[in-house]
């Protein structure tokens, strides 16, 4: 079960962000944001080599003895990024992505809410609850 | 209520004739209204800059749900070719005829029988080449919205001589 799930702009500044302990939440706000340096390298280096990595999912960013930070961008250069417990330790990779494709479908359905402005905050309810699903709340 | 949207592609050759006429009657009625708004302010030309508004935020928003099962853009080329196929093919029905691009940021998209003037007039007919840009502007705005989300930033001009056919010119804006 994910920790912590974030959503980061085009800009890299944060659209979406929600743990499951609040009173943990700066620490978490830290992890996210050191993470996005890796995401952005993983994807200059796209741009050079191209063909092998091209996949929306940018896996494992790093890992703590306690967390482990997963990645994914999409096509229009959102980021998700979640926090994973590393205990956890029947973790498959492709529950990870499965994990990042539900995210991906709440999103995709957030942002098509005519009255949500792009770039801002997103504080839909459906997109919400998807959360929640992820965290087991 | 929870708000379900399929996930399924548009494939070609499943006609979805109802979907198809809906569109087309809705842009229809937005473009009467966008004239008739625009009438209203006794302007000589034609005010089109509301519909093609629409279009933006539509494409911005449409593009996030195209683009998801995709795997990751290259480069330029890449998307515009992607708006060619599969964007056009899941909102048009069809591909885009010709691309031309001189490779420094101008691309010319030819449709030879393009969906919303397909209807009007017969083939070949000059009747109602004066009134067509406004069938045009919501799509305009559609190509430059979803371009912008892929983060292109362009204008787009729409083109028409002879009736059915028609040419959008995408110049892509580079600081």
């Amino acid at each position: 079960m994910a920790v912590c799930v974030a959503v980061i702009g085009k800009d890299n500044s944060p659209k979406y962000i929600k743990c499951t302990d609040e009173t943990n939440a700066l620490q978490f706000h830290y992890k996210i944001h050191t993470s996005i340096d890796i995401v952005e390298e993983k994807l200059n280096i796209g741009n050079k080599t191209a063909a092998d990595v091209r996949e929306l999912f940018l896996g494992m960013l790093y890992s703590t003895e306690e967390y482990k930070i997963f990645g994914y961008a999409t096509n229009t250069k959102i980021k998700f990024i979640v926090v994973l417990q590393s205990s956890n330790a029947t973790l498959r990779d492709n529950e990870v992505r499965m994990m990042f494709r539900k995210l991906h479908i709440a999103y995709a359905n957030a942002v098509s809410d005519p009255f949500y402005i792009p770039g801002d905050q997103i504080k839909s309810k459906s997109f919400d609850s998807a959360v929640m699903d992820m965290m087991g709340l | 209520m929870k708000h379900q949207f399929t996930d399924i592609k548009p494939t070609s050759n499943t006609k979805a004739e109802a979907d198809e006429c809906l569109f087309e009657y809705l842009h229809g009625e937005i473009v009467n209204y966008v004239v008739s708004k625009s009438s209203d302010d006794n302007n000589k030309e034609e005010d089109l800059s509301r519909l093609e508004w629409m279009g933006f935020s539509v494409g911005y928003r449409i593009i996030e749900r195209l683009t998801r099962e995709w795997p990751r853009f290259k480069d330029e080329l890449d998307i515009i070719k992607f708006i060619c196929t599969d964007f056009w093919t899941s909102l048009y029905h069809k591909q885009i005829d010709n691309l031309r691009t001189n490779h420094h940021g101008v691309y010319v998209l030819h449709d030879h029988e393009f969906r919303l003037l397909a209807k009007i007039g017969k083939s070949g007919s000059k009747q109602y080449l004066k009134e067509s840009p406004r069938l045009l502007a919501f799509t305009c705005g559609l190509l430059r919205g979803s371009l912008a989300n892929l983060g292109i930033a362009c204008i787009v001009k729409a083109e028409v001589s002879a009736l059915p056919s028609c040419k959008f010119n995408v110049e892509v804006q580079r600081i």
